[in-house]
């Protein structure tokens, strides 16, 4: 069983809600669930979707051909009709639309009028066709219900009666007028899962890691971050501001993170633009923070609510002047959440920059799982409070020492002072101008440490055929997709996958010998979106590997399964 | 009891001899020996200019940052840490024209940081170039029809933004200055202290001499907290300038109406939340 239904209609419609209610059903169902968004820059009108895959088995990807499509408005059905399998439905309010559709395919589900008669007005339309969906899928309700009372427990107890009475009606007219409905949906075995989705997962790993700051100024799509860390600030103690601008955002969690507290902005490509002079300051006084940069198709505004994997070189270069830092890309909610915590200890250990390169795909993608394993995450207290502090005889906050690392005291804690300058300085950090300074401070802040920073990357994930003859390589949210391509193609091919989720340093060649598996393979395809092959290029950099085949999409849209899947078999 | 003011001593100055920055650096460690805080109790935040080098001349904890960017810088700090005295050192090129946004949002949030401007009307280290505040017609090497635009009232706009704290002093005024220091650093608040400042080498314009010749204290008479009256005053600039504190509004401080600031400050709670499981099920 694997079916993909998609809700679509303008922006306003609600059709988020009902995607997200019908979802987090699925994964209650204890089904594996996967789902996108694509959306347009827009607050009313214009044509959005929400794509839900549900199977019995992982799934990590979205699929071209829908087997239910929930049409919120006329554009919708003409749209995305040529996308239905060949038992594949549609449902919709043949009055709200004004036009009556022939054919095996159509249910007409009076939603409003339903939601009218039940309960006078059309505000419970949507609950309507939601539980029209579980009704054609033959899926219990009592989940959805459930669901109902949870939401609208603050509301009272009459509007959650109405909620449920329209979704009772709605599922009973599914079930009785859906005659052609071929969905057969086994009851769900095993436990119900979580839902969560990649901005989400990043905001959690920040909270889980100890953040207690985090300054930014909306850019879609990285704002789900800010807004997830919001919504927890008062409950777990996090001061979340608002700057007047990115530069603002990163200068703000600098100064926080200076005084003390673990600190984050994030942000999408063109806010990192102006947040590049205090990147390198960061370099500079060797501030601990983490960015999160969620990225768009640039240049300039680009497209803003759409996936592009274009900021990578961006990224690995940004910054005037040398500094170390390290940069993840990770492929799914799950590493998100992980590498996050990863990112806060690497900063705060290193005294460094670390940024998280996401995207438009991964940030608004929900992926379930079982579970997320607490005991992975890590907190380590790298700075010098309190008592430790006051106890030294001296402190410098750049002291020279064989790691490069040097003690991190918080400002106040003590009776030593804390001196930190972006203009090239001594051990106390004070102005210097000399040369013999200068080399030695380099050498601390950035060689010094650099070895050792690489020393804590991981190889990449290889997934598939010990022995495989193609290998798909990616990066970042390339994960799921080059993950399921390589599921369904491994019974034809032997075939396998190279992911990289850390990206900068490039993980030790000496010390984990992955490159061999590129070498030995006859096909090596590296699979972005982006219209250069930025990483193809990066690892040829650090490696001299040359990529002979290439698949880059760069739409704004993500891949479809189906669609990877006949590039890849066009040039084997 | 003012506390020893070598515990403030710091590198020697490389202004340039009779720079009025000397007077403000000495002004500064007078005004926080009496206040009696100490060295680690206060955290310095400046850019980059000949301004911005005054806290390593001085002893105490600092963050010389970008250019243009010491009031988010000062804002993270004091976000983090509200216990600790934060003050923004900047030159008018730094924070009325760099970071001119910065300003604007700082006085809007009322966060309790202070802002002290040494204001020398033109771009004292990159030797000379016209400043935000330079007087119109200042002629400069980049600017050699004479500076055009008109310039920037940065107290008139302070006291239009509703700040809670706006104050001129005169850097050769020492008494006075220190003064309106002390004030601004009780204050509850944001504060912005303009301090007018002689550039002895590239201001030939706005010389000690051109400030005696116009420069008067407000007297007690004078009611700083009438904001039409301050806004008056705030534009009064030519013959006569006036100094003092212009306007006063003690309005909410903005770290205060944060909850989570309520009990201590955000860097005492460092450590990660105990309870991850609640935060997690909210996603089944
Ligand atoms: C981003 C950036 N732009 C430009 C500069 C060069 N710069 C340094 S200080 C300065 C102006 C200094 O004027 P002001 O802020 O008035 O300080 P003063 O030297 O007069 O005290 C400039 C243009 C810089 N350091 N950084
Ligand atoms: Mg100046």
């Amino acid at each position: 069983m694997d079916y993909t239904v998609v809700i679509a209609g303008e922006a306003g419609q609600g059709l988020q809600t009902i995607g997200g209610i019908l979802s987090k059903v699925f994964a209650r169902s204890s089904f594996h669930v996967f789902t996108h968004q694509d959306y347009m820059s827009r607050i009313r009108g214009g044509h959005n979707f929400y794509q839900i895959r549900f199977s019995d088995k992982p799934v990590s990807s979205s699929k071209s051909r829908i087997d239910l499509l929930v049409a919120l408005n006329r554009e919708s059905i003409e749209i995305h009709k040529d996308r239905l399998t060949e038992y594949g439905m549609v449902v919709y309010d043949a009055s709200y639309v004004k036009k009556t559709y022939q054919g095996d395919e159509f249910l007409d589900v009076p939603f409003e009028s339903i939601s009218r008669e039940l309960t006078g007005s059309s505000l419970m339309s949507n609950t309507v066709a939601t539980a029209s969906v579980l009704g054609m899928l033959g899926m219990d309700l009592n989940i959805y219900e459930g669901i109902i009372k949870e939401s609208f427990k603050k509301k009272g107890e009459d509007i959650i009666k109405k909620n449920i009475d329209a979704s009772r009606a709605g599922y009973d007219y599914a079930i009785k007028k859906c005659l052609k409905c071929r969905f057969s949906v086994p009851s769900g075995v095993g436990r119900p899962g979580l839902l969560i989705n990649g901005n989400q997962a990043i905001g959690l790993g920040a909270i889980a890691s100890g953040c207690k700051f985090y300054s930014a100024y909306p850019m879609t799509p990285s704002t789900g971050v800010m807004i997830y860390i919001a919504s927890k600030a008062k409950e777990y103690g996090i001061v979340v501001e608002q700057a007047e601008d990115e530069i603002s955002a990163i200068n703000m969690a600098l100064g926080a993170s200076f005084a003390g507290v673990r600190a984050m902005t994030g942000t999408s490509g063109g806010g990192f633009a102006l947040m590049v002079e205090g990147l390198s300051l960061a370099g500079m006084t060797e501030t601990p923070i983490v960015i999160a940069e969620v990225q768009r198709p640039g240049p300039a505004t680009g497209l803003p609510t759409r996936t592009e994997q274009a900021d990578l070189l961006f990224l690995l270069y940004a910054g005037h002047g040398e500094f170390p830092r390290v940069v993840f890309a990770p492929g799914s909610p799950e590493q998100a959440f992980y590498l996050t915590n990863r990112a806060f200890e690497l900063a705060e250990k290193y005294q460094i920059p670390v940024l998280i390169l996401s995207d438009q795909y991964l940030a608004d993608s929900q992926w379930s799982y079982e579970g997320f394993d607490l005991s992975e995450i890590s907190f380590t207290d790298y700075r010098l409070r309190g008592r430790e502090f006051q106890a030294l005889k001296q402190y410098k906050r750049h002291l020279l020492t064989e790691d490069g690392i040097s003690p991190m005291a918080v400002p106040g804690e003590g009776e030593h002072v804390v001196v930190t300058d972006s203009d090239e300085h001594d051990e106390d950090g004070h102005i210097i101008e000399d040369a013999e300074t200068r080399v030695k401070m380099v050498n601390k802040r950035l060689k010094a440490k650099m070895e050792s920073i690489r020393q804590e990357i991981s190889p990449p994930l290889y997934y598939g055929d010990e022995r495989a003859e193609i290998v798909l390589v990616g990066w970042g949210s390339m994960y799921g997709i080059l993950k399921e391509t390589v599921d369904v193609l491994s019974s034809k091919y032997p075939i396998s996958m190279m992911h990289f989720s850390q990206i900068y340093p490039f993980p030790s060649i000496k010390e984990h010998d992955f490159m061999e598996r590129l070498k030995m393979a006859q096909k090596a395809i590296c699979i972005e979106q982006n219209a250069t092959g930025q990483f193809a290029r990066y690892l040829r950099s650090e490696t001299g590997f040359d990529f002979d085949l290439k698949i880059n999409k760069y739409d704004g849209r993500p891949f479809m399964l189906d669609e990877l899947i006949g590039q890849i078999e066009e040039i084997i | 009891m003012s506390l020893d003011r070598e515990l403030y001593k710091g590198q020697t100055p490389a202004w340039c001899p009779g720079c009025g920055n000397f007077s403000i650096l000495e002004t500064l460690k007078e005004a926080l020996s009496e206040l009696q805080i100490r060295p680690h109790q206060v955290t310095l935040v400046s850019g980059i200019g000949q301004a911005g080098k005054l806290p390593h001349y001085m002893r105490c904890n600092t963050f010389n940052g970008l250019h243009g960017r010491t009031l988010p810088v000062a804002t993270g700090i004091k976000l983090a840490n509200h216990e600790m005295l934060v003050i923004a050192v900047a030159g008018d090129g730094d924070c009325y024209g760099e970071g001119g946004n910065h300003l604007i949002h700082a006085i809007r949030r009322n966060i309790n940081v202070k802002l002290f401007v040494h204001n020398n009307q033109i771009y004292g280290l990159t030797k000379g170039q016209s400043s935000p505040t330079s007087l119109q017609g200042m002629v400069s090497k980049t600017q050699p029809f004479g500076s055009l635009s008109e310039p920037l009232n940065p107290l008139a706009m302070a006291v239009a933004l509703d700040c809670s704290f706006v104050a001129r002093g005169y850097a050769a005024d020492r008494e006075y200055l220190k003064y309106l220091m002390k004030e601004a650093i009780n204050h509850r608040g944001f504060a912005l202290l303009d301090i007018l400042q002689p550039c002895v080498t590239f201001n030939k314009i706005n010389t000690y001499q051109w400030y005696a010749e116009r420069i008067y204290r407000l007297d007690d008479s004078y009611n700083n907290t009438d904001r039409k009256l301050a806004f008056e005053t705030a534009l009064q600039w030519g013959d006569r300038i006036p100094t003092g504190i212009i306007f006063r509004n003690n309005k909410a401080v903005f770290e205060e109406k944060i909850p989570v600031l309520k009990e201590r400050p955000l860097k005492n709670n460092f450590n990660p939340p105990e309870d991850l499981q609640t935060l997690l099920k909210e996603f089944y």
